[in-house]
Protein backbone atom coordinates (compact mmCIF):
# COMPACT_ATOMS: atom_id res chain seq x y z
CA UNK A 1 0.00 0.00 0.00
CA UNK A 2 1.07 3.96 -0.74
CA UNK A 3 0.48 6.03 2.21
CA UNK A 4 0.24 9.69 1.29
CA UNK A 5 0.22 11.89 4.17
CA UNK A 6 -0.70 16.05 3.92
CA UNK A 7 1.72 15.86 0.93
CA UNK A 8 2.89 19.43 -0.14
CA UNK A 9 5.07 21.05 -3.04
CA UNK A 10 4.83 24.45 -3.23
CA UNK A 11 7.40 26.69 -5.68
CA UNK A 12 8.03 29.77 -4.27
CA UNK A 13 4.80 31.07 -2.72
CA UNK A 14 2.57 28.97 -6.13
CA UNK A 15 1.33 25.55 -4.11
CA UNK A 16 1.07 23.05 -6.61
CA UNK A 17 0.22 20.01 -4.52
CA UNK A 18 -1.51 21.14 -1.35
CA UNK A 19 -2.07 18.81 1.37
CA UNK A 20 -2.83 15.54 -0.49
CA UNK A 21 -3.57 12.41 1.68
CA UNK A 22 -4.53 9.46 -0.16
CA UNK A 23 -3.98 5.69 0.37
CA UNK A 24 -3.44 3.42 -2.65
CA UNK A 25 -3.97 0.19 -2.29
CA UNK A 26 -1.93 -2.63 -3.15
CA UNK A 27 -2.42 -4.70 -5.98
CA UNK A 28 -4.67 -3.47 -9.00
CA UNK A 29 -4.63 -0.45 -11.14
CA UNK A 30 -5.24 2.87 -9.69
CA UNK A 31 -5.43 6.01 -12.54
CA UNK A 32 -4.90 9.45 -11.51
CA UNK A 33 -7.00 12.07 -14.07
CA UNK A 34 -7.30 15.94 -14.07
CA UNK A 35 -6.13 18.90 -16.03
CA UNK A 36 -2.94 20.49 -16.71
CA UNK A 37 -1.32 22.00 -14.18
CA UNK A 38 -3.39 19.96 -11.52
CA UNK A 39 -0.05 18.49 -9.92
CA UNK A 40 -0.33 15.13 -11.05
CA UNK A 41 2.88 14.62 -11.91
CA UNK A 42 4.43 16.34 -9.30
CA UNK A 43 2.81 13.94 -6.88
CA UNK A 44 4.06 11.30 -9.08
CA UNK A 45 7.56 12.72 -8.62
CA UNK A 46 6.82 12.72 -4.84
CA UNK A 47 5.69 9.54 -4.26
CA UNK A 48 8.85 8.45 -6.41
CA UNK A 49 11.58 10.39 -3.82
CA UNK A 50 12.22 12.53 -7.52
CA UNK A 51 11.37 15.62 -5.68
CA UNK A 52 11.55 16.34 -2.62
CA UNK A 53 8.78 17.64 -0.84
CA UNK A 54 7.89 20.74 1.27
CA UNK A 55 6.01 19.19 3.70
CA UNK A 56 3.95 15.71 4.37
CA UNK A 57 5.47 12.03 4.13
CA UNK A 58 5.06 9.19 1.55
CA UNK A 59 5.07 5.09 2.95
CA UNK A 60 5.52 2.43 0.64
CA UNK A 61 4.82 -0.94 2.33
CA UNK A 62 5.83 1.42 5.57
CA UNK A 63 8.71 2.48 4.22
CA UNK A 64 9.37 6.10 4.05
CA UNK A 65 10.78 7.30 0.58
CA UNK A 66 12.52 10.54 1.83
CA UNK A 67 14.30 8.25 4.20
CA UNK A 68 14.67 4.64 3.20
CA UNK A 69 17.78 4.01 1.31
CA UNK A 70 17.70 4.39 -2.78
CA UNK A 71 18.73 0.94 -3.99
CA UNK A 72 16.32 -0.94 -1.39
CA UNK A 73 13.61 1.53 -2.96
CA UNK A 74 14.66 0.98 -6.24
CA UNK A 75 13.26 -2.79 -5.92
CA UNK A 76 10.06 -2.05 -4.59
CA UNK A 77 8.97 0.87 -6.56
CA UNK A 78 9.83 2.60 -9.80
CA UNK A 79 8.66 5.40 -11.89
CA UNK A 80 8.23 6.01 -15.85
CA UNK A 81 8.33 10.12 -15.76
CA UNK A 82 6.31 11.99 -18.39
CA UNK A 83 9.05 12.87 -20.38
CA UNK A 84 12.39 11.53 -20.85
CA UNK A 85 15.20 12.80 -22.55
CA UNK A 86 18.70 10.72 -22.28
CA UNK A 87 21.89 12.69 -23.40
CA UNK A 88 24.01 9.34 -24.38
CA UNK A 89 23.02 7.86 -27.27
CA UNK A 90 21.93 4.31 -26.67
CA UNK A 91 20.22 1.20 -28.41
CA UNK A 92 16.55 0.11 -27.20
CA UNK A 93 18.37 -2.80 -25.80
CA UNK A 94 21.01 -0.94 -23.56
CA UNK A 95 18.42 1.04 -22.08
CA UNK A 96 15.97 -2.05 -21.42
CA UNK A 97 18.90 -3.24 -19.45
CA UNK A 98 19.32 -0.08 -17.50
CA UNK A 99 16.36 -1.38 -15.85
CA UNK A 100 18.40 -4.25 -14.10
CA UNK A 101 20.77 -2.26 -12.64
CA UNK A 102 19.31 -2.17 -9.41
CA UNK A 103 19.80 -5.93 -9.64
CA UNK A 104 22.97 -6.48 -11.55
CA UNK A 105 24.61 -2.69 -10.31
CA UNK A 106 25.84 -2.84 -13.74
CA UNK A 107 26.77 -6.71 -14.67
CA UNK A 108 23.82 -7.89 -15.74
CA UNK A 109 23.72 -11.72 -15.10
CA UNK A 110 22.03 -14.58 -17.27
CA UNK A 111 18.74 -14.01 -15.17
CA UNK A 112 18.99 -10.33 -15.56
CA UNK A 113 19.27 -10.74 -19.62
CA UNK A 114 16.33 -13.12 -19.45
CA UNK A 115 14.06 -10.35 -18.19
CA UNK A 116 15.77 -7.94 -20.68
CA UNK A 117 14.76 -10.30 -23.17
CA UNK A 118 10.86 -10.98 -22.35
CA UNK A 119 10.71 -7.27 -21.95
CA UNK A 120 11.91 -6.57 -25.28
CA UNK A 121 9.06 -9.26 -26.48
CA UNK A 122 6.82 -8.14 -24.48
CA UNK A 123 6.82 -4.84 -25.43
CA UNK A 124 7.03 -5.54 -29.52
CA UNK A 125 10.75 -4.29 -29.21
CA UNK A 126 12.55 -7.15 -30.62
CA UNK A 127 13.45 -6.18 -33.94
CA UNK A 128 14.14 -2.80 -32.88
CA UNK A 129 16.39 -3.74 -30.18
CA UNK A 130 19.65 -2.57 -31.85
CA UNK A 131 18.36 0.80 -32.81
CA UNK A 132 20.13 4.16 -31.22
CA UNK A 133 16.47 5.96 -29.02
CA UNK A 134 17.43 9.06 -31.34
CA UNK A 135 16.60 6.68 -34.14
CA UNK A 136 13.35 5.68 -33.12
CA UNK A 137 9.33 7.47 -33.37
CA UNK A 138 7.43 8.68 -30.60
CA UNK A 139 5.84 5.76 -29.91
CA UNK A 140 8.46 3.26 -30.20
CA UNK A 141 10.77 5.48 -27.76
CA UNK A 142 7.66 5.73 -25.56
CA UNK A 143 7.95 1.91 -25.59
CA UNK A 144 11.10 1.14 -24.66
CA UNK A 145 10.78 3.33 -21.92
CA UNK A 146 8.08 1.36 -20.61
CA UNK A 147 10.24 -1.74 -21.47
CA UNK A 148 12.93 -0.60 -18.90
CA UNK A 149 10.58 -0.19 -16.20
CA UNK A 150 9.15 -3.17 -16.57
CA UNK A 151 12.27 -4.57 -16.69
CA UNK A 152 12.98 -3.57 -13.22
CA UNK A 153 10.48 -5.84 -12.19
CA UNK A 154 9.16 -4.10 -9.03
CA UNK A 155 5.86 -4.40 -6.57
CA UNK A 156 4.93 -0.73 -7.49
CA UNK A 157 4.78 0.89 -11.26
CA UNK A 158 4.27 4.57 -11.67
CA UNK A 159 3.89 5.56 -14.90
CA UNK A 160 3.04 9.02 -15.87
CA UNK A 161 1.03 9.18 -19.33
CA UNK A 162 2.56 5.85 -19.99
CA UNK A 163 0.13 6.09 -23.09
CA UNK A 164 2.02 9.48 -24.71
CA UNK A 165 2.34 8.82 -28.39
CA UNK A 166 0.98 5.47 -28.80
CA UNK A 167 -1.36 4.80 -31.61
CA UNK A 168 -4.94 3.24 -31.04
CA UNK A 169 -3.01 -0.77 -31.00
CA UNK A 170 -0.44 0.04 -29.38
CA UNK A 171 -2.29 1.75 -26.19
CA UNK A 172 -5.15 -0.84 -26.05
CA UNK A 173 -1.82 -3.78 -26.06
CA UNK A 174 -0.19 -1.55 -23.54
CA UNK A 175 -3.25 -1.03 -21.31
CA UNK A 176 -4.13 -5.11 -21.30
CA UNK A 177 0.01 -5.55 -20.35
CA UNK A 178 -0.89 -3.51 -17.15
CA UNK A 179 -4.03 -5.02 -16.17
CA UNK A 180 -2.42 -8.49 -16.64
CA UNK A 181 0.51 -7.27 -14.50
CA UNK A 182 -1.71 -6.02 -11.92
CA UNK A 183 -4.19 -9.28 -12.12
CA UNK A 184 -1.48 -12.08 -12.07
CA UNK A 185 1.34 -10.30 -10.57
CA UNK A 186 -0.50 -8.57 -7.87
CA UNK A 187 1.35 -5.04 -8.90
CA UNK A 188 0.15 -2.07 -7.76
CA UNK A 189 -0.04 0.07 -11.36
CA UNK A 190 -0.24 4.27 -10.66
CA UNK A 191 -1.03 5.62 -14.33
CA UNK A 192 -1.72 9.45 -14.62
CA UNK A 193 -4.23 9.29 -18.10
CA UNK A 194 -5.48 11.86 -19.99
CA UNK A 195 -7.62 9.65 -22.05
CA UNK A 196 -10.75 9.38 -18.95
CA UNK A 197 -12.11 6.18 -21.31
CA UNK A 198 -8.81 4.32 -20.81
CA UNK A 199 -8.84 5.20 -17.13
CA UNK A 200 -12.63 3.91 -17.05
CA UNK A 201 -12.31 0.75 -18.45
CA UNK A 202 -8.67 -0.52 -17.18
CA UNK A 203 -8.94 0.70 -13.52
CA UNK A 204 -9.74 -0.61 -10.36
CA UNK A 205 -9.68 2.91 -8.59
CA UNK A 206 -9.96 6.50 -10.23
CA UNK A 207 -8.15 9.52 -8.14
CA UNK A 208 -9.30 12.97 -10.34
CA UNK A 209 -6.92 15.61 -9.08
CA UNK A 210 -7.43 19.65 -9.61
CA UNK A 211 -5.61 22.66 -8.34
CA UNK A 212 -3.06 20.69 -6.25
CA UNK A 213 -5.78 18.79 -4.34
CA UNK A 214 -7.96 15.87 -4.71
CA UNK A 215 -11.30 16.49 -6.22
CA UNK A 216 -12.65 13.13 -5.79
CA UNK A 217 -11.79 9.52 -5.78
CA UNK A 218 -13.84 6.13 -6.01
CA UNK A 219 -14.43 2.97 -8.98
CA UNK A 220 -15.02 3.82 -12.27
CA UNK A 221 -18.77 3.86 -11.90
CA UNK A 222 -18.34 6.84 -9.33
CA UNK A 223 -16.38 9.00 -10.97
CA UNK A 224 -16.81 8.82 -14.34
CA UNK A 225 -20.14 10.71 -14.41
CA UNK A 226 -21.31 13.67 -16.37
CA UNK A 227 -20.96 15.95 -13.09
CA UNK A 228 -17.80 14.97 -12.06
CA UNK A 229 -16.24 15.07 -15.31
CA UNK A 230 -17.65 18.95 -15.88
CA UNK A 231 -16.83 19.89 -12.11
CA UNK A 232 -13.08 18.56 -12.45
CA UNK A 233 -12.42 19.69 -16.36
CA UNK A 234 -14.97 22.50 -16.57
CA UNK A 235 -16.55 21.58 -19.61
CA UNK A 236 -19.63 19.90 -20.63
CA UNK A 237 -19.10 15.82 -20.46
CA UNK A 238 -22.24 13.32 -21.51
CA UNK A 239 -21.36 9.93 -19.91
CA UNK A 240 -23.19 6.39 -21.83
CA UNK A 241 -22.84 2.97 -20.79
CA UNK A 242 -21.21 1.05 -23.35
CA UNK A 243 -20.77 -2.75 -22.96
CA UNK A 244 -21.07 -2.17 -19.10
CA UNK A 245 -18.18 0.40 -19.28
CA UNK A 246 -18.65 4.00 -18.51
CA UNK A 247 -17.46 6.18 -21.66
CA UNK A 248 -17.08 9.82 -21.60
CA UNK A 249 -18.32 11.54 -24.56
CA UNK A 250 -16.16 15.22 -24.73
CA UNK A 251 -15.37 15.87 -28.74
CA UNK A 252 -18.01 18.29 -29.69
CA UNK B 1 5.31 -15.90 -9.52
CA UNK B 2 7.64 -12.98 -11.34
CA UNK B 3 7.96 -10.95 -14.41
CA UNK B 4 9.91 -13.80 -16.65
CA UNK B 5 7.54 -16.66 -16.13
CA UNK B 6 4.50 -13.94 -16.48
CA UNK B 7 6.19 -12.94 -20.05
CA UNK B 8 7.24 -16.23 -20.76
CA UNK B 9 3.82 -17.70 -20.40
CA UNK B 10 2.37 -14.90 -22.98
CA UNK B 11 5.49 -16.20 -25.62
CA UNK B 12 7.64 -18.47 -26.56
CA UNK B 13 11.54 -17.26 -26.60
CA UNK B 14 13.18 -16.89 -29.79
CA UNK B 15 17.14 -17.86 -29.44
CA UNK B 16 18.77 -15.02 -30.80
CA UNK B 17 22.95 -15.04 -32.03
CA UNK B 18 25.19 -13.79 -29.01
CA UNK B 19 26.56 -10.38 -29.87
CA UNK B 20 30.21 -9.63 -29.50
CA UNK B 21 29.60 -5.97 -28.82
CA UNK B 22 32.53 -4.79 -27.81
CA UNK B 23 34.49 -6.03 -30.32
CA UNK B 24 35.00 -2.67 -32.05
CA UNK B 25 36.02 -0.56 -28.98
CA UNK B 26 38.45 -3.09 -27.91
CA UNK B 27 40.06 -3.60 -31.09
CA UNK B 28 40.58 0.18 -31.85
CA UNK B 29 41.90 0.24 -27.25
CA UNK B 30 44.47 -2.10 -28.50
CA UNK B 31 45.43 0.09 -31.40
CA UNK B 32 45.55 2.88 -29.75
CA UNK B 33 47.34 1.45 -26.62
CA UNK B 34 50.16 0.36 -29.52
CA UNK B 35 50.51 3.87 -30.43
CA UNK B 36 50.79 5.29 -26.81
CA UNK B 37 53.67 2.26 -26.51
CA UNK B 38 55.24 3.58 -29.51
CA UNK B 39 55.52 7.22 -28.54
CA UNK B 40 56.45 6.41 -25.42
CA UNK B 41 59.67 4.60 -26.58
CA UNK B 42 60.38 7.04 -29.33
CA UNK B 43 60.57 10.19 -26.59
CA UNK B 44 62.73 7.65 -24.19
CA UNK B 45 65.35 7.17 -27.04
CA UNK B 46 65.38 9.64 -29.45
CA UNK B 47 68.69 11.73 -29.86
CA UNK B 48 69.89 9.67 -26.94
CA UNK B 49 73.46 9.33 -28.22
CA UNK B 50 74.13 6.84 -25.91
CA UNK B 51 73.79 8.56 -22.57
CA UNK B 52 71.60 6.55 -21.00
CA UNK B 53 72.80 7.00 -17.44
CA UNK B 54 71.45 10.77 -17.29
CA UNK B 55 68.61 10.20 -20.28
CA UNK B 56 66.40 7.36 -18.24
CA UNK B 57 66.15 9.26 -15.37
CA UNK B 58 65.81 12.69 -17.03
CA UNK B 59 63.07 11.62 -19.75
CA UNK B 60 61.74 9.29 -17.42
CA UNK B 61 60.68 11.54 -15.09
CA UNK B 62 59.30 13.78 -17.49
CA UNK B 63 57.31 10.58 -19.07
CA UNK B 64 56.14 9.73 -15.63
CA UNK B 65 55.02 13.58 -15.30
CA UNK B 66 53.34 13.75 -18.79
CA UNK B 67 51.17 10.61 -18.23
CA UNK B 68 50.19 11.97 -14.69
CA UNK B 69 48.78 15.25 -16.04
CA UNK B 70 47.57 13.39 -19.44
CA UNK B 71 45.52 10.61 -16.75
CA UNK B 72 44.47 13.42 -14.78
CA UNK B 73 43.01 15.94 -17.35
CA UNK B 74 41.45 13.11 -19.38
CA UNK B 75 39.77 11.07 -15.72
CA UNK B 76 38.35 14.72 -14.38
CA UNK B 77 37.16 16.34 -17.76
CA UNK B 78 35.27 12.78 -18.53
CA UNK B 79 33.94 12.71 -15.46
CA UNK B 80 32.61 16.10 -15.13
CA UNK B 81 31.03 15.63 -18.67
CA UNK B 82 29.13 12.96 -17.02
CA UNK B 83 28.17 14.85 -14.00
CA UNK B 84 27.10 17.69 -15.16
CA UNK B 85 25.11 16.03 -18.51
CA UNK B 86 26.57 17.72 -21.57
CA UNK B 87 30.11 17.31 -23.86
CA UNK B 88 30.78 21.04 -23.34
CA UNK B 89 32.00 21.79 -19.77
CA UNK B 90 35.56 20.78 -18.52
CA UNK B 91 36.82 21.13 -15.22
CA UNK B 92 39.11 24.08 -16.11
CA UNK B 93 35.67 25.94 -17.57
CA UNK B 94 34.33 26.09 -14.80
CA UNK B 95 36.96 27.70 -12.69
CA UNK B 96 38.57 24.62 -11.07
CA UNK B 97 42.20 25.01 -12.23
CA UNK B 98 41.76 29.15 -10.89
CA UNK B 99 40.54 27.72 -7.75
CA UNK B 100 43.51 25.89 -7.27
CA UNK B 101 46.24 28.76 -8.35
CA UNK B 102 43.79 31.36 -5.98
CA UNK B 103 44.88 28.78 -2.96
CA UNK B 104 48.39 28.67 -3.91
CA UNK B 105 48.09 32.29 -3.99
CA UNK B 106 46.36 32.74 -0.54
CA UNK B 107 48.58 30.19 0.96
CA UNK B 108 51.81 32.27 0.50
CA UNK B 109 50.02 35.43 1.33
CA UNK B 110 49.42 34.18 4.61
CA UNK B 111 52.25 32.40 5.46
CA UNK B 112 54.61 34.84 4.04
CA UNK B 113 56.83 34.28 1.11
CA UNK B 114 59.63 33.06 3.37
CA UNK B 115 57.78 30.56 5.60
CA UNK B 116 56.25 28.61 2.53
CA UNK B 117 59.52 28.50 0.55
CA UNK B 118 61.09 27.17 3.57
CA UNK B 119 58.25 24.87 4.35
CA UNK B 120 58.22 20.93 2.84
CA UNK B 121 57.07 21.47 -0.89
CA UNK B 122 55.12 18.09 -0.57
CA UNK B 123 53.53 19.12 2.45
CA UNK B 124 52.39 22.71 1.24
CA UNK B 125 50.83 20.64 -1.45
CA UNK B 126 48.97 18.29 0.25
CA UNK B 127 47.64 21.38 2.37
CA UNK B 128 46.67 23.09 -0.83
CA UNK B 129 44.80 20.09 -2.23
CA UNK B 130 42.91 19.71 1.06
CA UNK B 131 41.80 23.26 0.73
CA UNK B 132 41.17 22.65 -2.68
CA UNK B 133 38.93 19.53 -2.31
CA UNK B 134 36.90 21.52 0.67
CA UNK B 135 36.43 24.40 -1.19
CA UNK B 136 35.22 22.84 -4.75
CA UNK B 137 33.63 19.79 -2.87
CA UNK B 138 31.28 22.50 -1.52
CA UNK B 139 30.84 25.04 -4.12
CA UNK B 140 30.22 22.55 -6.95
CA UNK B 141 28.36 20.20 -5.28
CA UNK B 142 25.79 23.18 -4.98
CA UNK B 143 26.17 23.42 -8.28
CA UNK B 144 25.48 19.37 -9.52
CA UNK B 145 24.21 18.25 -6.44
CA UNK B 146 20.78 18.68 -7.43
CA UNK B 147 18.60 18.97 -10.32
CA UNK B 148 20.26 19.38 -13.60
CA UNK B 149 20.74 23.26 -14.21
CA UNK B 150 20.87 24.46 -17.85
CA UNK B 151 23.86 25.00 -19.74
CA UNK B 152 23.55 28.26 -19.95
CA UNK B 153 23.32 29.07 -16.30
CA UNK B 154 26.43 26.74 -16.01
CA UNK B 155 28.43 28.34 -19.00
CA UNK B 156 27.66 31.93 -17.09
CA UNK B 157 28.76 30.55 -13.64
CA UNK B 158 32.11 29.00 -14.66
CA UNK B 159 32.75 32.07 -16.57
CA UNK B 160 32.00 34.16 -13.03
CA UNK B 161 33.95 32.37 -10.91
CA UNK B 162 36.98 31.62 -13.55
CA UNK B 163 37.35 35.55 -13.57
CA UNK B 164 36.99 35.99 -9.83
CA UNK B 165 39.18 33.22 -9.08
CA UNK B 166 41.84 34.56 -11.03
CA UNK B 167 41.32 38.28 -10.49
CA UNK B 168 41.24 38.01 -6.87
CA UNK B 169 44.73 35.77 -7.36
CA UNK B 170 45.93 38.36 -9.41
CA UNK B 171 45.32 41.14 -6.80
CA UNK B 172 46.72 39.24 -4.34
CA UNK B 173 49.80 38.40 -6.20
CA UNK B 174 50.20 42.31 -6.71
CA UNK B 175 50.08 42.76 -3.37
CA UNK B 176 52.68 40.69 -1.93
CA UNK B 177 56.53 42.29 -1.88
CA UNK B 178 58.31 42.24 -5.12
CA UNK B 179 60.83 40.05 -3.59
CA UNK B 180 59.30 37.59 -2.09
CA UNK B 181 56.67 37.52 -5.26
CA UNK B 182 59.50 35.42 -6.71
CA UNK B 183 58.82 32.23 -4.86
CA UNK B 184 55.57 32.41 -5.83
CA UNK B 185 56.38 32.58 -9.48
CA UNK B 186 58.45 29.36 -9.43
CA UNK B 187 55.25 27.84 -7.92
CA UNK B 188 52.70 29.52 -10.17
CA UNK B 189 55.12 28.76 -13.70
CA UNK B 190 55.13 25.38 -14.04
CA UNK B 191 54.93 24.13 -17.11
CA UNK B 192 55.32 21.40 -19.45
CA UNK B 193 59.13 22.85 -20.00
CA UNK B 194 59.78 23.08 -16.51
CA UNK B 195 57.68 21.18 -14.02
CA UNK B 196 57.83 20.45 -10.38
CA UNK B 197 60.34 17.43 -10.00
CA UNK B 198 59.24 17.40 -6.09
CA UNK B 199 55.68 17.19 -6.31
CA UNK B 200 55.80 13.84 -8.86
CA UNK B 201 55.35 10.91 -6.35
CA UNK B 202 53.05 12.22 -4.45
CA UNK B 203 50.81 13.25 -6.88
CA UNK B 204 51.20 9.75 -8.33
CA UNK B 205 49.96 8.70 -4.86
CA UNK B 206 47.29 11.31 -5.29
CA UNK B 207 46.25 9.72 -8.25
CA UNK B 208 46.14 6.01 -7.63
CA UNK B 209 43.82 6.64 -4.27
CA UNK B 210 41.63 8.65 -6.35
CA UNK B 211 41.68 6.17 -9.13
CA UNK B 212 40.59 3.19 -6.55
CA UNK B 213 38.10 5.50 -5.25
CA UNK B 214 37.02 5.98 -8.87
CA UNK B 215 37.17 2.30 -9.16
CA UNK B 216 34.67 1.38 -6.54
CA UNK B 217 31.89 3.40 -7.81
CA UNK B 218 32.68 3.08 -11.47
CA UNK B 219 29.45 0.62 -12.11
CA UNK B 220 27.51 4.05 -11.36
CA UNK B 221 28.78 6.41 -14.34
CA UNK B 222 26.94 5.01 -16.72
CA UNK B 223 23.76 5.60 -14.50
CA UNK B 224 24.75 9.17 -14.13
CA UNK B 225 24.81 9.62 -17.45
CA UNK B 226 21.40 9.08 -18.05
CA UNK B 227 20.63 11.72 -15.77
CA UNK B 228 19.56 12.53 -12.38
CA UNK B 229 16.29 11.80 -12.40
CA UNK B 230 16.49 7.93 -13.97
CA UNK B 231 19.80 7.43 -11.93
CA UNK B 232 17.59 7.95 -8.55
CA UNK B 233 14.89 5.78 -10.09
CA UNK B 234 17.27 2.96 -10.33
CA UNK B 235 18.11 3.10 -6.63
CA UNK B 236 21.25 5.39 -7.16
CA UNK B 237 22.53 7.78 -4.17
CA UNK B 238 22.88 10.83 -6.51
CA UNK B 239 24.13 13.34 -4.25
CA UNK B 240 26.03 11.25 -2.33
CA UNK B 241 27.90 9.88 -5.95
CA UNK B 242 28.17 13.28 -7.13
CA UNK B 243 29.78 14.05 -4.40
CA UNK B 244 32.69 11.65 -4.39
CA UNK B 245 33.54 12.29 -8.08
CA UNK B 246 33.65 16.15 -7.67
CA UNK B 247 36.12 15.50 -5.01
CA UNK B 248 38.01 12.95 -6.89
CA UNK B 249 38.08 15.71 -9.60
CA UNK B 250 39.38 18.49 -7.60
CA UNK B 251 42.39 15.85 -6.65
CA UNK B 252 43.28 15.67 -10.20
CA UNK B 253 43.12 19.10 -11.13
CA UNK B 254 44.96 20.05 -8.20
CA UNK B 255 47.45 17.68 -9.57
CA UNK B 256 47.51 18.78 -13.37
CA UNK B 257 47.54 22.50 -12.27
CA UNK B 258 50.70 22.18 -9.60
CA UNK B 259 52.61 20.07 -11.82
CA UNK B 260 52.65 21.95 -15.49
CA UNK B 261 50.05 24.67 -14.47
CA UNK B 262 46.18 25.61 -15.89
CA UNK B 263 45.40 23.31 -18.80
CA UNK B 264 41.81 24.89 -19.92
CA UNK B 265 40.69 23.19 -23.46
CA UNK B 266 43.05 20.39 -23.93
CA UNK B 267 40.47 17.92 -21.65
CA UNK B 268 37.84 18.96 -23.83
CA UNK B 269 39.59 18.27 -26.72
CA UNK B 270 40.69 14.26 -25.78
CA UNK B 271 36.79 13.82 -23.73
CA UNK B 272 35.04 14.54 -27.34
CA UNK B 273 37.40 12.60 -29.21
CA UNK B 274 37.07 9.14 -26.86
CA UNK B 275 33.46 9.83 -27.53
CA UNK B 276 33.79 10.33 -30.79
CA UNK B 277 36.90 7.06 -31.43
CA UNK B 278 35.33 4.81 -28.81
CA UNK B 279 31.62 4.65 -30.81
CA UNK B 280 30.35 3.81 -27.76
CA UNK B 281 28.58 5.63 -24.22
CA UNK B 282 30.08 3.15 -21.69
CA UNK B 283 32.86 4.78 -19.38
CA UNK B 284 34.52 1.35 -19.01
CA UNK B 285 35.33 2.12 -22.80
CA UNK B 286 35.60 6.16 -22.96
CA UNK B 287 37.82 6.58 -19.54
CA UNK B 288 40.68 4.35 -21.03
CA UNK B 289 40.31 6.17 -24.45
CA UNK B 290 40.52 9.22 -23.15
CA UNK B 291 43.80 8.73 -20.92
CA UNK B 292 45.34 6.88 -24.34
CA UNK B 293 44.43 9.58 -26.55
CA UNK B 294 45.61 12.00 -24.12
CA UNK B 295 48.89 10.40 -23.21
CA UNK B 296 49.48 10.62 -26.69
CA UNK B 297 49.11 13.66 -27.97
CA UNK B 298 50.85 15.64 -24.59
CA UNK B 299 54.12 12.71 -24.59
CA UNK B 300 53.78 13.49 -28.47
CA UNK B 301 52.80 17.06 -28.52
CA UNK B 302 56.51 17.45 -26.10
CA UNK B 303 58.64 15.90 -28.57
CA UNK B 304 57.66 17.70 -31.30
CA UNK B 305 58.09 20.89 -29.02
CA UNK B 306 61.69 19.63 -28.06
CA UNK B 307 63.04 18.59 -31.47
CA UNK B 308 61.14 21.13 -33.93
CA UNK B 309 60.69 24.04 -31.58
CA UNK B 310 63.67 23.44 -29.54
CA UNK B 311 61.71 24.98 -26.31
CA UNK B 312 60.64 27.65 -27.95
CA UNK B 313 57.38 27.34 -28.00
CA UNK B 314 55.20 25.60 -24.97
CA UNK B 315 52.97 22.52 -25.55
CA UNK B 316 50.64 24.01 -23.79
CA UNK B 317 50.38 26.55 -26.35
CA UNK B 318 49.65 24.11 -28.69
CA UNK B 319 47.12 21.79 -27.00
CA UNK B 320 45.80 24.51 -26.02
CA UNK B 321 44.81 25.92 -29.64
CA UNK B 322 43.75 22.61 -30.72
CA UNK B 323 41.62 22.38 -27.61
CA UNK B 324 40.06 26.00 -28.51
CA UNK B 325 38.84 25.33 -31.51
CA UNK B 326 37.15 22.40 -30.26
CA UNK B 327 35.15 24.19 -27.87
CA UNK B 328 34.23 26.56 -30.39
CA UNK B 329 33.15 23.96 -32.68
CA UNK B 330 30.90 22.03 -30.43
CA UNK B 331 29.74 25.97 -28.90
CA UNK B 332 29.04 26.42 -32.68
CA UNK B 333 27.65 22.88 -33.21
CA UNK B 334 25.27 23.19 -29.79
CA UNK B 335 23.42 26.36 -30.69
CA UNK B 336 22.18 25.12 -34.05
CA UNK B 337 20.57 22.73 -32.35
N1 LIG C 1 9.95 23.50 -11.59
C1 LIG C 1 8.80 24.17 -11.44
N2 LIG C 1 8.82 25.45 -11.03
C2 LIG C 1 7.67 26.15 -10.88
N3 LIG C 1 6.46 25.63 -11.09
C3 LIG C 1 6.37 24.36 -11.50
C4 LIG C 1 7.54 23.56 -11.69
N4 LIG C 1 7.16 22.33 -12.09
C5 LIG C 1 5.82 22.36 -12.17
N5 LIG C 1 5.34 23.57 -11.82
C6 LIG C 1 3.93 23.96 -11.76
O1 LIG C 1 3.25 23.03 -10.96
C7 LIG C 1 1.93 22.81 -11.44
C8 LIG C 1 1.69 21.32 -11.52
O2 LIG C 1 2.53 20.74 -12.49
P1 LIG C 1 2.44 19.21 -12.89
O3 LIG C 1 3.53 18.94 -13.85
O4 LIG C 1 2.38 18.41 -11.66
O5 LIG C 1 1.04 19.18 -13.62
P2 LIG C 1 0.31 17.92 -14.27
O6 LIG C 1 -0.94 17.70 -13.52
O7 LIG C 1 1.22 16.78 -14.42
O8 LIG C 1 -0.04 18.53 -15.71
P3 LIG C 1 0.00 17.83 -17.15
O9 LIG C 1 -1.28 17.14 -17.33
O10 LIG C 1 0.09 19.00 -18.08
O11 LIG C 1 1.18 16.94 -17.21
C9 LIG C 1 1.84 23.52 -12.77
O12 LIG C 1 1.06 24.67 -12.60
C10 LIG C 1 3.26 23.88 -13.10
O13 LIG C 1 3.30 25.11 -13.77
MG1 LIG D 1 2.16 15.86 -15.94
Amino acid sequence: MIEIKNVTKAYDKAVVVDGVTLQIPAGGITSIIGPNGAGKSTLLSMISRLLPMNGGQVLVDGLDVTTTAGDVLARRLSILRQDNHIGSRLTVRDLVTFGRYPYSKGRPTVEDLKHVRMALQYLNLESMSERFLDELSGGQRQRAFVAMVLCQDTDYVLMDEPLNNLDMKHAVAMMKILRRAADELHKTIVLVLHDVNFASCYSDYIVAMKDGKIACHGSPYDIINANVMCNVYEIDVAVQDIDGKRIAIYYT
Amino acid sequence: MSLDTFLSSSSTTTKRPRRLTFSRPAKRLFFLGLLVAGVITLFMTLNSRGNWDFVIPFRGTKILALVLVSYAVAVSTVLFQTVSGNRILAPSIMGFDALYVLIQTVLVFALGAHAASTLNPQLRFVMEVAIMVLFAGLLYRWLFGGTRRSLHLLLLVGIIFGVLFRSTAGMMQRLIDPNEFAVLQDMLFASFNSFDRNLLWVSAALIVGGSVVLWRIGHTFDILALGRETAVNLGLNFQRTVTIILIVIAIFVSVSTALVGPVTFFGLLVANLAYQVAGTYKHRWILPFAVGLSILFLVGGQMVVESLFSFNTSLSIVVEFLGGIVFIVLLIRGVGR
